[in-house]
């Protein structure tokens, strides 16, 4: 019986090591997040103006709240509109 | 005493002088009540992302202020009884908010500039 560490493949498997996703208002210390601020907002939103969820924004779930409030105040004082087309 | 934040869209068929008499009706309405202004941004004409009351424009107005609790009730009836505001909103700000208010109003970089796409 063949051990673990001897199984050798024909074609080498492809281990794609991505960058590991982090919190950049823990990383860069920003405690408040301003819903006047329209082009800062716009990079948690798709293009249709939908928020992104955490797993792509790699937010934690205390700033990814104050993001989606953020947002939502936005989009009440029509700064940002609630169904769009090509935002970006 | 709470800091609050007050956003306003008044219409866009204010002329220069109506606007700032709105702007000093509503100043004057927070210092009487015992409050005081900590900062005013007149953003002026910017075009609305939907039509509210069939208009696509609105003047915008951005103050910050430090009121006792009761007061918000107050200011409310006073906008939703104004027919040249087309929407507000009250925002209370904790410590955090205060100081970011605080240093955008003396042009000290927030930290948000700092942060890259995603």
């Amino acid at each position: 019986m063949a051990k673990a560490n001897e199984i050798k493949y024909l074609t080498a498997i492809k281990a794609e090591k991505r960058p590991k996703k982090f919190c950049r208002f823990k990383k860069y210390n920003i405690r408040y997040i301003d819903y006047k601020d329209i082009e800062f907002l716009k990079k948690f939103l798709n293009e249709q103006g939908k928020l992104l969820p955490r797993r792509i924004t790699g937010n934690s779930l205390k700033y990814q709240r104050k993001v989606s409030d953020a947002v939502k105040k936005a989009r009440q004082m029509a700064l940002l509109p609630f169904v769009t087309d090509l935002l970006k | 005493m709470n800091n609050y934040e007050l956003m306003v869209i008044f219409t866009p068929v204010l002329s220069d002088d109506e606007f700032k008499a709105a702007q000093k009706k509503y100043t004057t309405l927070v210092t009487d009540n015992g409050g005081s202004i900590v900062g005013e941004n007149p953003w002026g004409l910017k075009s609305l992302a939907y039509p509210i009351q069939k208009k696509t424009t609105g003047l915008y107005w951005v103050t910050e202020f430090i009121a006792p609790s009761d007061f918000n009730e107050k200011l409310k009836i006073q906008l939703l009884r104004d027919e040249s505001v087309l929407r507000h909103m009250v925002t209370r700000l904790d410590k955090y908010a205060v100081e970011y208010n605080h240093k955008k109003r003396s042009g000290v970089p927030t930290g948000t500039e700092k942060v890259q796409e995603a």
